[in-house]
C-alpha cells in the first residue's frame, strides 16, 4: 500500500502522525450595517457604546457595507473609525474583493439571518434607534418598547459584559425520512439533523446528515454523518457495504473497514479520534 | 391505451437494442400494433438488428424538424405486418433532436399503436432522457456484472426524476430485464447471481435472458431471436417477457436450449 501520504485517520498500525481536520462550523455573527449619512450613523453608534460598553466587546462583529455607496477609501476610512470605538471587524460583507488585500478582514457571503440580537434600548431615542441596530431587518419588531423606562435600567445594569445573544432554542432536531432507495449518482444532504433512509443507499451515492444517519437496508455508498461538527453522530444500517464512512470529518475508506464486520449490521461512532464498529442485533 | 415502453441501462452494450428488437417483435406477434423507436441519433443500429437498413428515406429527426410526415419516415416490418420501425439519423447529433418535437411524434404515434417502444442511447445525458421522456413502462436492461448493476442503478434515479411522469409525481413503472445470464457462471460466483441483481436495484423482474449465440446470429443475421428462431432459449424467454409486459403472469424461469447428452459432455467450448 502506498497511501502513506494522506492516511485515514485512525488507522491502527501506521506510524502516529497528527490528523488535519477541516470542517464546517457555523458561528452566531453580529452583523454591522452602517447607513447614509454616516456622521449621523456614527453619532448613533457612539451613544451606544456610551450606553453599554461592553456590547462589541467580545463579540464576533461583520461589517456589511452593501448597502452603502463607498470606496476603497472609504471602507479603509470605515474601518478606521470603527477600530476607534474598539469593535473589530472580523469579516465583510458586500465589498468588491479587489479593494481587499493583506491587512483587511476577509470577505465573506452567504450568511443566513438567525434572529434579531438585543440591543440595549435608549430610552429617549426609541423611536430613531433603528440606525444603531446591527442587523438591518429587525426594525419592526424591537422597536415597539412600552418599557423604555425600566429597559434602560436593565440594559446599563447588564452593560459591564456583553449582553447574551440568544438563539431561538430548538425543541426539537428536524430530521429528514427517505422513503425510497438512495439511488447511485444521488446524494442526500441534510445538515440542520438526522437522515433515515428506508431502503439501501447504493453504491456511488452519498449520504450527508449535520445528526445521525439511519438506514434501514444495506449501505453500499457513502454515509457522512455529523457533518456540522457532531461528534457523537452516529451511523446505524442493516447491512455494511460502504464505500466510505465519516462521522465529523473523520473518516474510513472500504478498505479500511474491519471486514468482519461487512455485510452485518453495525452502528459506527466516533471515539476520540477513533472511528468504532460494532454489530447491532 | 397506448403504452410507452423506453429500454434503457446507463451504459452501452448490454443489449438495450437487441431487447429492444425482440420484444418489439415479440409484442408484434401477438397481435399488438407496435412501433420500435431509435432515439439513438448519430449511432444507430435498430435498422440494422431489424433488418431494414436498405429501406430508410426519413428518419425521426427529419420528423422532428418537420422535414417529413412521420407516415413516410415509418418503415413496416415485412415478416410481421404489426410491427414498424422510425429509423434514427445516422448523419445528425442529439442536439438536432428537441423537446417540443419529440413530443409532437410521441402524441402523433400514440394515436396509431398500442406500444411505442423507444430504444434509448447509453449514458445519462440529453438522448436518454429525452428517449424515456415519455415512458410509461421503463424496462432497465441489465447484465450480470458490478459496472453494469451500478450504472443500471443511476438510469433508474434517473428514471424517478426526469420524466414527464416523475415531473407529475407520478411514478414509471420500472422492470428489470437481466440479459447474458449463464446460470453455470453465476453458480461458480464469476457473475453476479439473480437475486444479488434484485437485492441492489429493488425493480421487479421482467425475464432472464439466458446467454446464447443465437442472439448474436439473430442481430447479424437483421432479424430479432423472436422471429429468427422462435424456440430458442432466448426467443422463449423474450416472448415471456413480453407477456409480462402485457400483464399476464408467468413464472419467471431461465430457458435452456435442451441438449443431448452427448452435447452435455462434449458441447462445451474453451472459454
Amino acid at each position: 500500500m502506498t497511501q502513506t501520504a494522506t492516511p485515514p485517520a485512525a488507522q491502527p498500525g501506521q506510524a502516529k502522525r497528527p490528523t488535519i481536520r477541516f470542517r464546517g462550523r457555523s458561528f452566531l455573527a453580529l452583523l454591522l450595517s452602517p447607513e447614509a449619512p454616516l456622521d449621523i450613523w456614527f453619532e448613533e453608534l457612539t451613544s451606544l457604546i456610551d450606553r453599554s460598553p461592553g456590547f462589541f466587546g467580545a463579540r464576533a462583529v461583520i461589517l456589511d457595507v452593501s448597502g452603502l455607496d463607498i470606496d476603497r477609501q472609504g471602507l479603509i476610512d470605515l474601518l478606521a473609525q470603527l477600530g476607534e470605538r474598539r469593535i473589530q471587524v472580523m469579516g465583510i460583507e458586500g465589498a468588491k474583493e479587489t479593494w481587499l488585500g493583506p491587512g483587511f478582514p476577509p470577505l465573506v457571503r452567504g450568511g443566513k439571518q438567525v434572529n434579531e440580537v438585543d440591543v440595549p434600548v435608549p430610552a429617549a431615542k426609541a423611536d430613531d434607534g433603528s440606525a444603531t441596530q446591527p442587523a438591518p431587518a429587525q426594525n419592526a419588531s424591537g422597536q415597539g418598547n412600552s418599557e423604555q423606562g425600566t429597559g434602560t435600567q436593565d440594559a446599563s445594569a447588564q452593560q459591564s459584559q456583553p449582553a447574551p445573544i440568544s438563539i431561538p432554542a430548538e425543541t426539537t432536531r428536524p430530521s429528514l425520512i427517505i422513503e425510497q432507495p438512495v439511488r447511485s449518482g444521488q446524494s442526500v444532504t441534510f445538515p440542520q439533523g438526522d437522515v433515515t433512509i428506508i431502503g439501501s443507499v447504493a453504491s456511488g451515492s452519498e449520504v450527508i446528515a449535520g445528526g445521525s444517519i439511519h438506514i434501514y437496508g444495506a449501505l453500499r455508498g457513502r454515509a457522512l454523518a455529523g457533518c456540522a461538527g457532531h461528534a457523537s453522530a452516529r451511523i446505524f444500517c442493516n447491512k455494511l457495504e460502504a464505500e466510505l464512512v465519516a462521522i465529523d470529518g473523520l473518516y474510513k475508506t472500504a478498505e479500511a473497514l474491519d471486514d468482519n464486520y461487512r455485510g452485518q449490521a453495525v452502528q459506527i461512532w466516533l471515539e476520540g479520534d477513533a472511528i468504532k464498529i460494532a454489530p447491532i442485533n | 391505451m397506448t403504452k410507452v415502453l423506453v429500454v434503457t441501462s446507463g451504459k452501452g452494450g448490454v443489449g438495450k437494442t437487441t431487447s429492444t428488437a425482440a420484444l418489439g417483435a415479440a409484442l408484434a406477434q401477438t397481435g399488438q400494433n407496435v412501433v420500435v423507436v431509435d432515439f439513438d441519433v448519430g449511432l444507430r443500429n435498430l435498422d440494422l438488428v431489424l433488418g431494414a437498413e436498405r429501406r430508410v428515406v426519413y428518419d425521426l429527426i427529419n420528423v422532428v424538424q418537420g422535414e417529413a410526415k412521420l407516415a413516410q419516415a415509418l418503415i413496416r416490418d415485412k415478416r410481421i405486418e404489426t410491427l414498424s420501425l422510425l429509423p434514427a439519423s445516422q448523419t445528425r447529433d442529439k442536439d438536432a433532436l428537441t423537446e417540443e418535437g419529440v413530443d409532437r411524434v410521441i402524441s402523433e404515434l400514440r394515436e396509431k399503436f398500442d406500444w411505442i417502444i423507444c430504444d434509448s442511447p447509453a449514458g445519462i445525458e440529453r438522448g436518454p432522457t429525452l428517449a424515456m421522456r415519455h415512458a410509461d413502462v421503463a424496462v432497465v436492461v441489465t447484465n450480470p456484472e458490478v459496472s453494469s448493476v451500478r450504472d443500471s442503478d443511476r438510469i433508474i434515479g434517473v428514471l424517478d426524476s426526469k420524466t414527464l411522469k416523475a415531473e407529475k409525481g407520478e411514478h414509471v413503472e420500472k422492470h428489470l430485464l437481466l440479459t447474458r445470464y449463464d446460470v453455470t457462471r453465476a453458480e461458480r460466483g464469476e457473475m453476479l447471481k439473480v437475486e444479488d441483481v434484485l437485492e441492489i436495484l429493488s425493480i421487479p423482474l421482467i425475464g432472464i435472458i439466458p446467454e446464447s449465440d443465437e442472439v448474436l446470429r439473430a442481430s447479424n443475421l437483421g432479424t430479432p431471436v423472436t422471429i429468427s428462431n422462435p424456440t430458442s432459449a432466448p426467443a422463449r424467454a423474450y416472448a415471456d417477457a413480453a407477456r409480462r409486459l402485457r400483464g399476464e403472469t408467468v413464472e419467471i424461469t431461465i430457458p435452456s436450449d435442451k441438449k443431448g447428452l452427448f452435447n452435455k459432455l462434449f458441447g462445451r467450448r474453451a472459454a
